[in-house]
């Protein structure tokens, strides 16, 4: 109450708190929030909602001479001539696995390590722990692949010579069509599933340590403690972090991929947005690539509203 | 006091207690381990590394990786291309976003609400590559030193997490007070607001710093021009474009070529070495700065 009549507009403070207050009657008062904002909008409208407008090359011809807006309407031409593609299943098919494969082993990993970190008494050791598992999340994609080959060359990699001394000299890891999901799961888990225990750990060190002492009492077990205080006290996090997951279930980490792809493992690495990038930036089929673009932003967004209702129903978490 | 507590465990704790242990250990060593690894690799003789014989210390020591990197004007263009995308960068990244955070997070800004929302559909739903591209191309910005400064200079996320922060921590009463004095909203934010959020801009200062670093995506996409590649592109020549199988399949690298390749038997040694050198200025700070990453996370996650 006080702000307003403080800032109102001075002459007749009455009339200004009796009057609803809207974007455009405060605009004069706030002018300053407004120029503090307008840069942001100014960026995230260019570089955010222009190229959304730009989605409807999806459905026309590009004609560089006309335009953006220019080319003939072609429908849905470009989505049939992508369904159409000898190719379509196997790229949708590396996606899905690629994804799957992500979530269902990468998402469980750093709730697990978070709930050991947590158990570790011994404070100076979890300090170091942390500092370690956090670390590998800051080295870049570039330099996480560069990483893999030669530690994992078969040739003269470390990996390639405890596979051949192992008895599997005829595995190359690095370019096997049944390793490359394998070695892109389990590498992106050695890399971010310190990072992303962070926020688990968050939430449990929020727990009321009430709740041990009187588990302790009725004489819980440390595993009964783990199982029916610090997993429920996790499940608010893990329901929106899966929601926020499920939604972006299609995008997978398109710089590491197209790192890691070669010749011998691109029946099973490529996926959507390499083949966009191959399309559209090398070949310039600029239609063609915005459709395959769309259909898979349109198929994240099923994915992140059909989790988010099936949470809704279930367990009353949600996003909106 | 240990020892009283010990004695009252049950067989059943210790035996937890020791496997959280182990897993603990675990958890350390395959995540240490290869860190450790490269960088014994990156001083020792490669056909030594390559056939196993190096595991806990260097052996056949020798500098000639680092030597040869340290010769190489391709890696030191990239880094000082990376340096001045980095800083000025981040500049840009802060005074575009914590501003604009503050102003969202005045309960009085009638559009908060609105812009926000606006704001958040972003990070769900975007045009997809190609029209961002031809955005950008048309904007004359491909193949320029700007295309790393200034799209998407506002991360979502970043402007979230401090107005989360400001929201929490700037008390409304301050603004009330100081206003009554006169104190403008600029003057309020330049001499209360920014002495008090050294924190928070601290963090998302970092996290568009480490960003802005390790960008590999923008220079793939609009940059052709060896002048103005940044390290990352460069370390993808030498680690990955270069020898990637023996049968030299993959050097299709866009300088890699230019230079020519390093003799195989040094290979090795040159891409560990590259390794650290490209890592090492994160890898420095990061002990210092880990904290701040580590609030940067939990205040985030606040209000996601």
């Amino acid at each position: 109450m006080s702000t307003r009549s403080a800032s109102g507009t001075g002459k007749r403070p009455e009339l200004a708190l009796a009057r609803k207050q809207t974007v455009f009657n405060t605009f004069t008062r706030d002018y300053q929030l407004w120029v503090m904002v307008l840069p942001a909008i100014i960026v995230i409208a260019l570089f955010n909602y222009v190229p959304m407008y730009g989605i409807q090359l999806a459905f026309r011809d590009y004609d560089f001479a006309k335009g953006l807006t220019g080319g003939e309407w072609r429908g849905l031409f470009y989505f049939k001539q992508f369904i159409d593609n000898y190719m379509f299943v196997d790229i949708l098919k590396n996606t899905v696995t690629v994804s799957l494969a992500t979530i269902l082993i990468g998402f469980p990993a750093p709730i697990i390590l978070a709930l050991v970190i947590n158990q570790l008494r011994w404070k100076r050791a979890k300090k170091v722990l942390q500092t370690t598992v956090y670390l590998p999340h800051f080295i870049s994609i570039v330099v996480m692949v560069g990483l893999l080959n030669v530690l994992l060359s078969p040739n003269t990699g470390i990996g390639g010579y405890i596979m051949a001394s192992l008895g599997f000299e005829d595995i190359n890891l690095l370019a096997d069509v049944n390793t490359f999901v394998p070695v892109y799961v389990l590498s992106d888990i050695w890399q971010h599933c310190g990072w992303n225990s962070i926020i688990f750990l968050a939430a449990l060190s929020s727990v009321d340590p009430q709740l041990y002492d009187s588990s302790k009492i009725d004489g819980a077990s440390r595993w009964q403690t783990i199982k029916h205080i610090d997993l429920p006290a996790l499940v608010p996090t893990i329901i929106i972090l899966f929601i926020l997951t499920m939604g972006n279930v299609l995008g997978t980490g398109f710089e590491k991929i197209f790192l890691m792809q070669n010749t011998l493992n691109l029946p099973v690495s490529e996926v959507i947005a390499t083949y966009v990038y191959k399309i559209g930036i090398i070949s310039n089929q600029i239609s063609y690539s915005s459709a395959i673009g769309l259909f898979n932003t349109v198929i994240n967004f099923i994915f992140l509203f059909a989790t988010n209702a099936i949470s809704k129903r279930v367990s009353n978490t949600s996003l909106w | 006091m240990d020892a009283i507590r010990v004695k009252h465990k049950s067989w059943n704790d210790l035996l937890f207690d020791a496997v959280i242990i182990v897993l603990c250990l675990f958890a350390f060593l395959i995540v240490a381990y290869p860190l450790y690894f490269v960088i014994i690799a990156s001083v020792s003789d490669s056909t030594l590394v390559s056939t196993g014989k190096v595991t806990l210390f260097p052996r056949g020591f020798s500098l000639f990786g680092y030597k040869e990197i340290l010769n190489d004007s391709r890696i030191w263009t990239g880094y000082g291309n990376t340096i001045l995308y980095t800083f000025l960068g981040t500049f840009v990244n802060l005074l575009f976003t914590v501003p604009a955070a503050y102003a969202l997070s005045r309960p009085e800004f009638r559009a908060r609400r609105f812009i926000m929302f606006a704001f958040v559909i972003t990070m769900f739903f975007n045009g997809g590559l190609i029209p961002t591209y031809l955005l950008i191309k048309g904007l004359h910005m491909t193949n320029t030193m700007w295309v790393f400064i200034f799209p998407f200079c506002v991360n979502v996320f970043n402007l979230i997490i401090t107005r989360t922060f400001f929201d929490n921590s700037i008390p409304k009463e301050l603004y009330e007070a100081a206003s009554i004095d006169g104190c403008s909203h600029f003057r309020f934010f330049w001499s209360i607001v920014m002495p008090l959020s050294k924190a928070i801009i601290s963090v998302v200062g970092l996290y568009y710093l480490v960003a802005h670093w390790n960008d590999f995506f923008t220079a793939l996409v609009y940059v052709r021009d060896n002048h103005l590649q940044p390290l990352q592109i460069v370390l993808r020549d030498i680690l990955l474009s270069n020898q990637v199988f023996s049968g030299g399949a993959g050097s299709g690298g866009s300088s890699a070529g230019a230079s020519g390749g390093y003799a195989q038997r040094y290979a090795d040694q040159i891409k560990y070495g590259v390794i650290i050198v490209s890592t090492l200025p994160i890898l420095v700070v990061y002990p210092f700065i880990q904290k701040y990453f580590e609030k940067g996370v939990m205040i985030g996650s606040v209000k996601g």
